[in-house]
């Protein structure tokens, strides 16, 4: 099944990889490039799901992350936290912000896409 | 004979005469009339022989007078004399016999005894002068090695008593004050928080130091000695600095090695605590770097996990079978990318880390000829054959630690000696971009080694560790330098089969020259009597020779505070147990924020221009305040600056209360038959030279000379305490005056 997902990341060289991906998975991919935009887009399109770089500049992805989950219209967006930070306090703070899955770089693009099926099923 | 010996001489035959002539009257006048025939007779028979009965009256009568006066002379004049030389003898220890007089036999006998008590007296002054003059000298030859060696030490270290009060600091200490509390260099520079007498609490947060003491005599307690009774603690100055102290303990008898006059008569426990040693580090910078290198570890740590992620998605991708041509190109594009990307951070990183190893480890600047001059006596001990050396430039400066680097070639060329019996050994340094090469090789005759027999020399473990590090690569490391092994192309050494080490060394900049490598020359001392000092407050039972004192003088605009006269200039300098401690000075000039009369620029030559720029008095004032904490006062004519300071009270906030002294009124008690009081007049009196009249600096040293003069001057007239000195001040009749 077709989703709308988005990923916000400021980095174009996993953002090539990922929406290959997320291409390939069948999905509709958005791309923002810092926390400011991907909230206006995610408010334009209400993508299922959002791939979130949690150090982004100017909106962080933690911040915007506890910004969608403070506003009800958005209750039902997944959010998949990537970090480059493998600190166990990243972790706890990503869950605390709302977010549904948090994962650590580097990762396999493999485990990636099945945490993703599992989220939008 | 003159009537004046003669009158002695007969006056006791005149004596004897009248008394017989007395006798002869009363016998004769008692007989009545029945002796009248036989005062006829009488009388007849002295008209007939009274020239014979005269001459043997006088006969007898000098007789007599002689025997009187030796008996006189022998009795008592000779004794009288002969005490009257024994006390002088007795006063003058240089005298070693009885002056010359007047002996009897007896007195001649005992003279002689006396001269031999004073020769042994006089034997025995001297070899106890000859003691004291040993111990005076090994006593001041350990005070000076311990001051210089105080002086090289790279620590700040300060010793004080047990209550805080600062005996003997280093000029690294006096440094790290300054830097701490902000002074160094700045407007008011000149004042200083440590000096000796004051307080290390001004420095030293007196609840951790405190604290500290408590554990170090805990520990001493429980059996600790030496360094195992130290106590370490890191504390915040005011200003933010981050300081580590180390407490070591100074007891009575560290205190008497130290060669100070340890006490015992108190029957007090000769191992208890009378002081501490104080070692502090400044590690604000050290704590900013590690943070620095901390965050930038940790930076790296998550740009790396981020290129990898980049790299493994990218690759994961190029995994698929059914990638178009253009995919492939991008995602092999982003793996390349990446890659260029990390070599370049890694480079970047690689440079910083060894600038800050180089930060770490102290290095310093020395002439590359200095180098090599001092790396070729050492290595031709070691070789005990000459070493080459190629011509180099001379201006050729290098940012080395140069003990560990000579350490670390003398390392190289003992293990080469040793796998290649006698090599000619040879030495290069040459010029390389913002660094320099070091090259170490040799020539060696017979069937050349395996280039891998050398190549592990750098990394080995040196019989020595040379300067804390264990291999010559450590020692290199520290430069943030590079050593490898390299094939001689050149003839240079002779035959072209040579090789060397080559060290890749940082050379020295104008920046990177090291700060404070002067830091004034021996420190301003060390005062070990302050050991039995208790508390230095100052105190009217106190003596003079023991309190510390602030002596001061200002130059006003003019003479009228209460008019608008402000002062334009303070100089201030200590006087702790007697003596003047030169290195603790305030000389500032001060902002007037008004004019300067020329009247007044005619005497102390400050102009207008010379103030501008300067602190006003709201600034310097709290400054000198701290300068004069816990010490009395010392102006001439203090009263005139004191009526300055005093109306600045309200507004600083400041209260100089103080007990004063004042050098005028001490020199009408001292000599008060003189008419002139003046500094001048004063000094030359006691003859101290004035050097610049008329700076504020300069008369209070002036007026601090003259001070420490009139305190034996004072005590011989029996004013020996601050209390009685004020006193007399007060009693004295120009303390009637006013100003």
């Amino acid at each position: 099944m077709t989703h709308t997902v988005l990923i916000a990341d400021d980095e174009p060289n996993i953002v090539v990889s990922l929406e290959f991906l997320l291409k390939r998975e069948g999905h509709r991919v958005l791309i923002a490039r810092d926390g400011a935009e991907a909230l206006a887009m995610i408010r334009a399109e209400r993508p299922r799901l959002v791939l979130l770089d949690a150090m982004m500049p100017g909106l962080s992805g933690f911040d915007l992350c506890e910004t969608l989950r403070s506003d009800p219209a958005l209750a039902g967006t997944r959010i998949v936290m990537l970090t480059a930070r493998s600190r166990e306090a990243d972790q706890a703070r990503a869950m605390g912000a709302g977010a549904d899955a948090f994962v650590a770089k580097p990762f396999s693009t493999r485990d990636l896409a099945a945490r993703i099926r599992g989220l939008l099923a | 004979m003159k009537p004046g010996r003669l009158a002695p001489l007969i006056a006791p035959g005149v004596a004897l005469g009248l008394w017989s002539l007395g006798g002869a009257v009363v016998f004769l006048s008692v007989l009545g009339p029945r002796g009248a025939a036989l005062r006829q007779a009488v009388f007849q028979a002295l008209e007939a022989t009274w020239m014979v009965m005269f001459l043997w009256w006088l006969g007898a009568a000098v007789l007599l007078g002689w025997l009187a006066q030796r008996a006189r002379h022998r009795l008592i004049v000779a004794p009288q004399r002969l005490l009257g030389a024994m006390r002088i003898a007795a006063a003058d220890e240089t005298m070693d016999s009885v002056p010359d007089i007047a002996h009897t036999p007896e007195t001649q006998a005992l003279a002689q005894e006396i001269d031999r008590l004073l020769g042994q007296r006089r034997a025995l002054a001297s070899y106890m002068a000859r003691l004291v003059a040993d111990a005076s000298r090994s006593v001041a030859e350990q005070r000076d090695q311990l001051a210089a060696l105080m002086t090289e030490l790279d620590h700040a270290v300060v010793v004080c008593n047990r209550e805080g009060r600062i005996l003997l600091y280093n000029g690294r200490m006096r440094a790290l004050a300054r830097r701490i509390s902000g002074r160094g260099g700045g407007d008011s520079a000149g004042a200083e928080l440590i000096g000796l007498g004051r307080s290390i609490h001004a420095l030293i947060d007196k609840a951790a130091l405190d604290h500290a003491l408590d554990r170090v005599e805990a520990r001493i307690a429980r059996g600790a000695d030496g360094s195992a009774a130290a106590a370490q603690f890191v504390t915040a100055s005011d200003a933010g600095h981050l300081l580590r102290a180390s407490v070591a303990p100074v007891r009575r008898t560290d205190f008497a090695e130290m060669g100070g006059e340890a006490d015992d008569s108190d029957g007090s426990d000769p191992e208890a605590l009378t002081g501490f040693l104080l070692m502090l580090d400044d590690i604000t910078e050290d704590h900013e770097r590690q943070t620095r290198r901390d965050r930038a570890l940790q930076d790296m740590y998550e740009r790396s996990r981020a290129a990898v992620a980049n790299m493994q998605a990218a690759l994961d991708m190029l995994e698929y079978p059914d990638l178009g041509a253009a995919d492939h190109d991008r995602f092999l594009s982003v793996i390349r990318d990446e890659v260029a990307a990390m070599h370049r951070r890694l480079l970047a990183d690689e440079e910083a880390a060894a600038q800050d190893i180089g930060s770490r480890w102290p290095l310093h600047d020395m002439l590359g000829t200095d180098l090599l001059a001092a790396a070729v006596r050492r290595l031709a001990a070691t070789a005990g054959a000459p070493i080459t050396t190629q011509p180099m430039a001379q201006d050729l400066w290098l940012l080395i630690d140069s003990f560990g680097l000579i350490g670390a070639l003398d390392h190289l060329a003992r293990r080469i000696l040793a796998l290649h019996p006698d090599p000619v050994l040879w030495l290069r340094l040459t010029p390389a971009g913002p660094r320099a090469h070091l090259d170490l090789g040799w020539v060696a005759d017979g069937a050349a080694l395996d280039p891998r027999d050398y190549s592990a020399l750098p990394d080995e473990p040196m019989a020595q560790p040379v300067a804390g590090a264990l291999s010559v690569r450590e020692v290199v490391d520290r430069h943030g330098g590079e050593i490898w092994l390299e094939r001689e192309r050149d003839s240079f050494g002779g035959s072209g089969g040579g090789r060397f080490f080559r060290l890749l060394l940082p050379r020295a900049t104008a920046d990177t020259a090291p700060p404070e490598s002067a830091i004034g020359s021996r420190p301003e001392f060390y005062d070990f009597g302050l050991f039995a000092a208790g508390h230095a407050s100052a105190d009217d039972n106190r003596k003079l020779s023991e309190l510390a004192f602030t002596v001061f003088d200002c130059e006003m605009t003019g003479l009228d505070p209460a008019g608008g006269d402000e002062i334009i200039q303070i100089g201030a300098l200590r006087i702790v147990n007697t003596r003047i401690l030169r290195g603790e000075t305030i000389d500032q000039l001060v902002d007037p924020q008004r004019s300067i009369p020329e009247a007044g620029i005619a005497i102390h030559h400050i102009t207008p221009q010379m103030v501008r720029g300067q602190p006003a008095i709201a600034e310097v004032l709290p400054v000198f305040h701290r300068f004069a904490a816990d010490s009395v006062l010392v102006g001439h004519n203090i009263a005139f600056d004191m009526r300055f300071l005093k109306l600045k009270e309200a507004a600083t906030g400041l209260r100089f209360d103080h007990p004063l002294l004042d050098t005028l009124l001490l020199s009408s008690v001292l000599h008060p038959a003189e008419d002139s009081h003046s500094l001048e007049a004063v000094a030359a009196r006691l003859g101290v030279e004035i050097g610049a009249r008329h700076t504020a600096l300069g008369d209070a040293i002036a007026t601090a000379e003259v001070f420490v003069r009139m305190i034996p001057l004072l005590a011989r007239q029996g004013i020996e305490t601050l209390g009685q000195a004020r006193a007399a001040s007060d009693r004295s009749q120009f303390a009637r005056l006013r100003y």
